[in-house]
């Protein structure tokens, strides 16, 4: 695709991307360590074993690395993806990205104590919040409205696994 | 005459009461879903896979089948009425209903990509009935080494041939293997990557990982960079259309549904080389070619009928092979799995009833469609108002509850902000999302393939090439996997530096913000594809 783009303006853009090219080879690493550490467990049933794939896994993801970084060196760049609501004339908004995975976290914390009601309402909340939301009063009914209204549906309706936490016998 | 049987066996099976409801529930879910911007169909079907956890897996998958064509129509209204680009197939259905819109005549647009769909979406679904029975008998009569031979071209096809860039496709799929890795080798019992957690014991949940890529990682990406103000909604009214408009738009449909089913069911065809062909020849073959950029109805009817069929053509590698070639059938493969039941080419046999229940869900989902849709499409445009915090907050909050109800353990939810960064990641560097779930869907049955073939031949490599289908199927990718090689050496021995049959001499897409461009380039590239399949 940047044949033409690495002939003409060689450089490396976006330097972040020899982060990914990195992260793609320590994969590689870590699976071969991994393969590594099992047994050599072939059989006559088996003659292959449980580390044959990820052996080749990891050679081939040292290999797909190599070329990455050829291609990164040659100015290639990915494509950062477009949507409806994306506007990527600014760069990411880390604040915002912090804030919803603290509410993410927070969820994952509380969930199996307060129960989904709660914590998923604090969840929206939340994240509503870290969006940009002002209206918390507003947030916040339409937060307690929907965590209801899954809760009544899907775990009580249809018996999907959602705790109750602390409302249970309450809910 | 047995299919057709059977199928009416399944009309039989769905016509129930409370059938027909779950399947009007999921239709009017599904597009709701969709319509709402920034949530594409594999989106929709990721978040609603929780809503079947509960049902029986008749009803879930006739759930499912109004989903699925809710999910793209939905899709379409929104590219319709907001001037933005959204999902990848729909650009072009963007680009002359947008202008229609804009032009005062959204309401044609709405009616010719409704009515186009319906239509496509129809003729696509007795295609599978036709086609998909004759794969499954050619199919169950291959062994463990051809079904690796196929599942490889599969890789390679979604990852090498789809998308823009072969290299960063393939560090998609490989990723997807990876996780695909993780848990307890079913074979030897040996611990494989689990890092010593216990959770991590039976491996990654493949729903967890759609959940994480595509709503989690989709969320916080556009959380990231969400517009200061949101595109402006374009009202509309009632759908409908003039005498004019039928006539203009009756061939588009079948020419488009003619591009689309094909693309669908290869495994490297995907909607968006289709929906291209098919506004090119639309615009070449109209009699109003000035009015195309402007807002020509043909624009419209064409390529959203190819997006339509190419989306029933995924269902025959998906029934008949357990292939999922795009990434809505790859979460429905996903679902049906976590039904319990096992894809592949045995299951047209061993669950024939869930099979043709699935397929009359369809039509019947796509007739709904059609008659909710024209009157409720004003209903629809107001979606597109939701204030944006409320709708990113409410996808984390249903992709959170979504995961937490597959095992109802709080650590698939920090596995889920793992995906979700990860899915992230992915989208800021342009590494593709497909060939990762792919991976992750194929490879522990890529892996099994590959064990049972070499268990035949006693350890011989050479079992691993099979009879015919294997050589082919390799062949096909040497071929893909070479072929920058083989075209710079063709380009040198015919000596010309002009290059233009390469196929990569599109705008170099380093800002290839414009749709048209981008769909262009894909264009360029994707014409590889009849090239190396010779």
């Amino acid at each position: 695709m940047s044949l033409q783009d690495s002939r003409s303006r060689a450089g490396i853009k976006d330097r972040a991307q020899l982060g990914v090219c990195a992260g793609l080879a320590l994969l590689g690493v870590a699976l071969l360590v991994d393969a590594s550490r099992i047994g050599h467990a072939a059989s006559s049933n088996d003659p292959v074993g449980p580390r044959a794939v990820p052996i080749v896994l990891g050679v081939a993801l040292l290999v797909v690395s190599a070329f990455y970084l050829v291609d990164i060196l040659k100015g290639g760049r990915g494509e950062e993806e477009e949507g409806e609501d994306v506007d990527l004339t600014h760069g990411a908004d880390w604040k915002t990205l912090g804030l919803l995975a603290f509410f993410f976290l927070l969820n994952a914390v509380l969930i199996d104590y307060l129960g989904w009601v709660i914590s998923g309402s604090i969840l929206f909340w939340g994240s509503a919040f870290a969006l940009g939301n002002r209206h918390h009063i507003r947030g916040l009914v339409v937060a307690v409205a929907l965590a209801l209204i899954t809760f009544y549906v899907f775990a009580i309706g249809l018996g999907v696994n959602l705790p109750a936490g602390i409302l249970q016998g309450i809910l | 005459m047995d299919n057709l049987n059977a199928l009416l066996q399944g009309f039989g099976d769905v016509l129930t009461p409370t059938n027909l409801l779950f399947a009007l529930a999921g239709v009017i879910i599904g597009t709701a879903v969709g319509v709402l911007p920034g949530i594409g169909p594999a989106m929709t079907v990721a978040l609603l896979l929780p809503v079947t956890y509960g049902l029986e897996p008749a009803q879930a998958l006739i759930m499912f089948a109004g989903i699925f064509y809710g999910g793209m129509y939905g899709g379409s209204t929104t590219s319709i009425l907001l001037n933005t680009p959204g999902e990848s197939s729909s650009v072009v259905t963007a680009i002359e209903g947008n202008m229609m819109a804009k032009a005062g005549r959204a309401a044609q647009a709405l009616a010719t990509a409704a009515i186009g769909s319906f239509i496509a979406g129809t003729i696509g679904t007795m295609l599978l009935v036709l086609v998909m029975p004759q794969i499954v008998k050619f199919a169950v009569t291959l062994g463990s080494p051809e079904y690796l031979a196929i599942i490889v071209v599969a890789f390679v096809g979604v990852s090498a041939v789809l998308g823009s860039s072969r290299i960063r496709g393939l560090a998609s799929l490989l990723i997807g293997l990876s996780i695909g890795l993780v848990g307890i080798d079913r074979v030897t019992g040996q611990q494989r990557l689990t890092l010593g957690i216990p959770q991590l014991a039976d491996g990654i949940d493949v729903v967890v990982v759609a959940v994480g890529i595509f709503a989690v990682g989709e969320g916080l990406w556009v959380a990231a960079h969400l517009r200061r103000k949101a595109a402006e909604v374009i009202p509309v009214g009632q759908p409908w259309m003039g005498k004019q408009d039928w006539k203009r738009s009756w061939k588009p449909w079948l020419r488009g549904t003619a591009f689309g089913f094909p693309f669908g069911a290869i495994p490297a065809g995907g909607a968006e080389l289709p929906t291209f062909m098919s506004y090119m020849t639309e615009r070449k073959l109209s009699k109003h070619p000035e009015e195309f950029g402007k807002g020509a109805i043909e624009g419209v009817a064409g390529p959203e009928a190819a997006n339509n069929a190419s989306a029933a053509g995924t269902l025959v590698p998906m029934l008949a092979l357990g292939l999922p070639t795009n990434a809505t059938a790859a979460i429905m493969l996903a679902a049906i799995q976590g039904w319990g039941i096992e894809p592949g080419p045995t299951l047209l046999a061993r669950e024939p009833k869930l099979v043709w229940a699935l397929i009359a869900s369809l039509f019947i989902g796509n007739t709904m469609l059609l008659l909710l849709n024209l009157p409720l499409a004003p209903a629809w445009a107001k979606l597109l108002q939701i204030p944006r915090p409320y709708l990113y907050a409410g996808i984390l909050f249903f992709a959170s509850m979504g995961a937490y109800a597959v095992q109802g353990q709080p650590f698939d939810l920090y596995l889920l902000l793992l995906l979700g960064l990860l899915g992230f990641a992915m989208r800021r560097f342009g590494l593709p999302v497909l060939p990762m779930i792919v991976g992750v869907i194929l490879g522990p049955l890529a892996e099994l393939h590959f064990r049972r073939s070499l268990q035949l031949s006693g350890g011989e490599w050479s079992g691993l090439l099979g009879g015919p289908v294997a050589w082919v199927g390799y062949g096909i990718v040497v071929l893909v996997l070479a072929w920058p090689l083989i075209a710079a050496i063709v380009r040198r021995v015919r000596g010309d530096d002009g290059g233009d049959g390469d196929g990569t001499n599109g705008p170099a897409g380093s800002d290839g913000r414009d749709p048209l461009k981008s769909a262009t380039t894909n264009f360029g590239r994707g014409g590889n594809v009849p090239d190396m399949g010779m």
